[in-house]
């Protein structure tokens, strides 16, 4: 079996029966992501001298038998995640001359794994987007194509495009994401991959570069469930350097893969049903409900009446988050500074070249809502509907053990499209932001193509530390499915 | 008699309220792990959070919240069991966030009462607003370079506590009174150092003038004012230039000012046009502050005695005046100097001897109680060699005096130069004999009627026992021998 077909689970077994050593695994990848990246622009910073010394090293384990699932395992780090002495970059300008002193804790306990970094990939700028066309390094290039139009390109989806991009083109075996309104779901379902955001608290944020920082999580994104939940075993866990961190212990995700649905109530949220919705994202929905159907799962129609006001919500919550917590980018102790004649020029200055216009609108958004006088009407308001649509998925839980929704509102849409407006842009996240602002969890499992050949995912969503249930659902979608498409471009 | 001022229109009176900045004593800042010593090499104390690094994250330390509580008790306020922090937004280049973290909304303490007593005696309840615990900011210099001003970022995340008053103070006074009882409350209890040249304390005063009877009228903030006296200083000043607005028709504008003590006035900072917007939200890195009821008892039960209470305690124990009780609790190290000398003592004798010749030499010799050459031990050593009798009061100040200069124990003192006292009333009667003898002409006017001559006698006869005489058997033996 070629290298850049296997999964996680398939890799681990090879390398312990010493069919591929890891340094050969990373050789590989190595050798794809240099023929490769270029085009997909999937990574701002490679890292091939790292991997293969990491290589070298969890080559020792193996031989030693102190090997994890993970040890020899090549993945993409979100360029969020801080590494220390590789630069970190969060695809803004402003942080283009970074290298981060320390390691983020996820990031950390994947190297301890044994995990190979390929390199640093790309995402929207501070993870603000949803195509990954933010970017101060580029637009990440998705490696589906329309089957009738091979030509043109489509965006990956976004935040996490270049972790969505260099695993779907088999440049990385794995990678991690973050997701603050949808930026681990919507790229993996635009890329024919699993992706969970977990249970807000579930991951430690300390060492990622912050976005919002009630919202964001990290996660992972793979080929399927099964190597999402060995990634999430690795990267879960209590960090008393993060105060949202939830003291919960971590159970082994990849034994609830096999749990089946059989008893488990479905529930199917009327409000997801929006006007407008193409149907072939309902059509694939109305697939998974007779899915799980099938399977021994009840269905169960539910209401989460807030839903239609979670977009409003989310981009008055994250922006005002997002405002402060980019301040510090300054200039003055790290990054990247433009001088001026005083402190307040050399501010002006040196935001004005550092952010991008995406970021500048959010931080203006988050700084009006903030405002005095505006705090109110805005912030203190959205907070306040923030606890309702919070309210709808604890009332939903008390009926169902899980809800399925479809990922995104369409498939991978041209680099191009959808621009000419920051709204429509926006309306990417409909499905993924009301859990975002529950903290609930919620994963994207491809479950088809559309009419032109492109991945679509469907979204399944947990009660609070509940990722168990999320992943026997979606691992039950995933074996019905039997999503086995590949994307055009790809290392072979 | 209160304090008011005279303008050409009538009498006015001063209304104050302060905001005092109180760095919390603790090990490490109160959001990170870096230590909050004062001083060091700049930037020597500051970890990845207190830079704002990307991606850092505030862990709140525990024990600065437990200090914010014992604050909050010893001022007899509410403790919250609910605070939450949040972020105050602004830029400057000691602001490593662009925020600092603070608490607006839900503070940990509420209202609550700090006592004043006034020069004539009068006692004042001086009420409390609140106290929150908030970041100090790093330090900018701008006089380090030419062009470039350089940032210190070693205060930055320390805790503070900011203690806000009500706007019960009206007068100089009664400002200066209040803030010394409030550092001296934040003494006792070790929760600040009270050091205002350091910065670790620091007063925001709101001035503002009123005619007798009238609500309150716009007031002014002098900020970060670092000594009591200035403080002081800069409420008059404040007052008479508001005061002169007032009266000559003008309208006084909410403005933030400073003051400048070389000029004794305050002068324009901001204005309220000016007025930064802070946009206060919900700090998201952390979550609500929840006390538990059974900690805060716990803190409680360990608080040290304040100095009210150790001052009524003093007078009731050992029976000494309200003043002097007042003097001995004026600082921690003071009151346990002294309840070390009267525990098993004179009370009363304890008191006078340090308030006097004890306080006297500490000045004379500019020693503090802690590096006095005279050990507490040693002073009540003293005081029962008086009370034993081994020696008389006279000769205990010429003890005492030898302690000072030497470190010296008073027995050995005693002991070495023969200073203990003469009761043997044959060798005062040959004594008392041989002085009259020598003062015929004396006893004559004496005899004669004056009898003041007596202490003179008296005298003499200690003069001539090197003072070691017991005064009462020396002056009985006079007594009887004069007939």
């Amino acid at each position: 079996m070629s290298p850049f077909d296997l999964t996680i689970a398939q890799a681990a077994k090879a390398l312990r029966a010493k069919d591929i050593s890891a340094v050969e695994l990373t050789t590989a990848y190595n050798g794809a992501v240099a023929a490769l990246n270029p085009r997909l622009n999937a990574y701002i910073t490679t890292t091939p001298e790292l991997a293969l010394e990491q290589a070298k090293a969890a080559d020792a384990r193996l031989k030693a038998g102190d090997a994890t699932a993970l040890t020899g395992i090549p993945i993409a780090m979100k360029d969020l995640f801080c590494t220390e002495g590789v630069r970190t970059t969060a695809a803004s300008k402003i942080l283009s001359p970074f290298v981060p002193p320390y390691e983020s804790t996820v990031s950390a306990k994947l190297k301890a794994a044994g995990a190979v970094m390929l390199g640093k990939a790309n995402l929207d700028e501070f993870a603000m987007g949803s195509a990954n066309i933010t970017s101060a390094y580029g637009p990440v290039e998705n490696p589906w194509k329309r089957r009738e139009d091979a030509d043109a390109k489509l965006v990956p989806g976004g935040s996490s495009g270049g972790s969505a991009a260099a695993v779907a083109a088999r440049i990385a075996l794995a990678a991690t994401g973050t997701d603050t309104g949808g930026s681990i779901r919507q790229p993996a379902a635009f890329t024919g991959l699993a992706g969970i955001k977990p249970t807000y608290g579930r991951c430690s944020r300390w060492g990622i570069v912050a976005f919002a920082s009630s919202l964001d999580q990290a996660g992972p994104m793979a080929r399927n469930a099964e190597d999402c939940a060995i990634l999430l075993n690795a990267m879960a866990g209590f960090d008393e350097k993060d105060s949202t961190s939830a003291p919960q212990p971590v159970p082994d995700f990849t034994q609830a893969l096999t749990r089946g649905v059989k008893g488990l109530r479905i529930g199917i949220p009327a409000e997801y049903r929006l006007e407008g919705t193409n149907p072939e994202i309902l059509a694939l929905w109305d697939k998974g409900i007779a899915w799980l159907r099938e399977q021994g799962a009840e269905i169960v129609d539910i209401s989460l009446p807030h839903t239609k006001y979670g977009l409003a919500v989310y981009y008055i919550v994250a922006p005002a988050e997002a405002s402060s917590n980019l301040a510090r980018y300054d200039g003055v102790r790290f990054g990247a500074r433009v001088d001026g004649v005083d402190l307040i020029d050399m501010y002006e200055r040196t935001r004005a070249a550092g952010f991008g216009a995406e970021v500048k609108r959010r931080i203006m958004i988050g700084t009006y809502v903030l405002s005095h006088g505006y705090y109110d009407a805005y912030y203190l308001k959205a907070q306040k509907v923030r606890n309702l649509i919070l309210r709808d998925f604890s009332n939903a839980f008390g009926k169902v053990d899980a809800i399925l929704t479809p990922t995104a509102p369409s498939a991978a849409f041209g680099l191009g499209e959808k621009m000419d407006d920051p709204v429509t842009m926006y309306l990417n996240d409909v499905f993924t932001v009301p859990a975002s602002l529950a903290g609930v969890p919620a994963m994207s499992v491809p479950a088809g193509l559309n009419a032109e050949g492109l991945p679509l995912g469907l979204q399944v969503i947990g009660k609070h530390f509940d990722e168990e249930t999320v992943f026997a659902v979606s691992a039950a979608i995933e074996q019905a499915a039997g999503f086995a498409a590949l994307p055009e471009v790809r290392a072979k | 008699m209160a304090y008011s001022l005279e303008g050409r229109t009538g009498t006015w009176e001063v209304v104050v309220g302060l905001e005092v900045h109180a760095q919390v004593i603790s090990e490490s800042k109160l959001f990170s792990g870096a230590s909050a010593t004062y001083g060091g090499a700049p930037n020597a104390h500051v970890s990845f959070v207190d830079a704002g690094f990307p991606g850092m994250l505030p862990v709140i330390n525990k024990e600065c919240v437990a200090q914010a509580v014992r604050t909050g008790l010893g001022l007899k306020a509410q403790i919250n069991l609910f605070s939450r922090f949040d972020r105050k937004n602004y830029f400057y280049a000691d602001l490593p966030n662009g925020y600092q973290i603070s608490q607006f909304a839900h503070p940990v303490v509420g209202t609550g009462t700090v006592e004043i007593e006034l020069q004539d005696g009068t006692i004042k309840q001086i009420g409390i607003t609140r106290l929150h615990l908030e970041q100090d900011a790093g330090k900018s210099m701008h006089d380090q370079h030419a062009s470039k001003s350089v940032i210190d970022l070693n205060r930055a995340g320390v805790a503070l506590m900011e203690i806000v008053s009500e706007p019960d103070i009206r007068s100089p006074e009664e400002a200066g009174a209040y803030l010394r009882k409030l550092r001296q409350i934040l003494r006792y209890l070790g929760t600040c150092d009270g050091n205002m040249e350091e910065g670790s304390m620091r007063a925001d005063v709101n001035v503002s003038v009123r005619k007798a009877g009238e609500a309150f009228r716009t007031r002014c903030e002098i900020k970060n004012v670092n000594s009591i006296r200035f403080v002081m200083h800069a409420v008059e000043a404040e007052a008479l230039r508001q005061i002169e607005i007032w009266e000559s028709g003008g309208e006084v504008v909410q403005e933030t000012r400073l003051y400048d003590p070389s000029k004794g006035e305050t002068r324009s900072m901001r204005s309220k046009e000016d007025a930064h917007d802070y946009r206060y939200f919900p700090e998201p890195d952390l979550l609500p502050l929840v006390l538990e009821q059974s900690w805060v008892d716990e803190l409680a039960a360990k608080l040290p005695e304040l100095p009210d209470e150790k001052r009524a305690r003093f007078c009731d124990q050992y029976g000494i005046p309200f003043y002097d009780a007042g003097v001995l609790v004026a600082e921690q190290a003071t009151a346990d100097f002294y309840e070390t000398v009267a525990k098993t003592r004179d009370g009363k004798l304890a008191a006078n001897w340090i308030t006097g010749d004890f306080f006297a030499a500490l000045n004379r010799t500019g020693t503090t109680i802690e590096t006095s050459p005279v050990s507490a031990a040693a002073l009540g050593q003293l005081l029962d060699l008086i009370a034993d009798k081994t020696i008389n009061g006279r000769i205990a100040k010429d003890v005492f005096e030898e302690m000072v200069e030497t470190g010296a124990m008073p027995a050995d003192i005693v002991e070495k130069k023969g200073l203990r006292q003469v009761t043997d009333t044959g060798a005062i009667d040959a004594a008392v004999t041989k002085v009259l003898a020598e003062n015929a002409d004396k006893v004559a006017e004496y005899k004669s009627g004056k009898d003041k001559l007596f202490g003179f006698f008296v005298g003499q006869v200690m003069k001539a026992m090197q003072g070691k005489g017991n005064p009462a058997l020396v002056n009985e033996a006079v007594k009887k021998q004069l007939g």
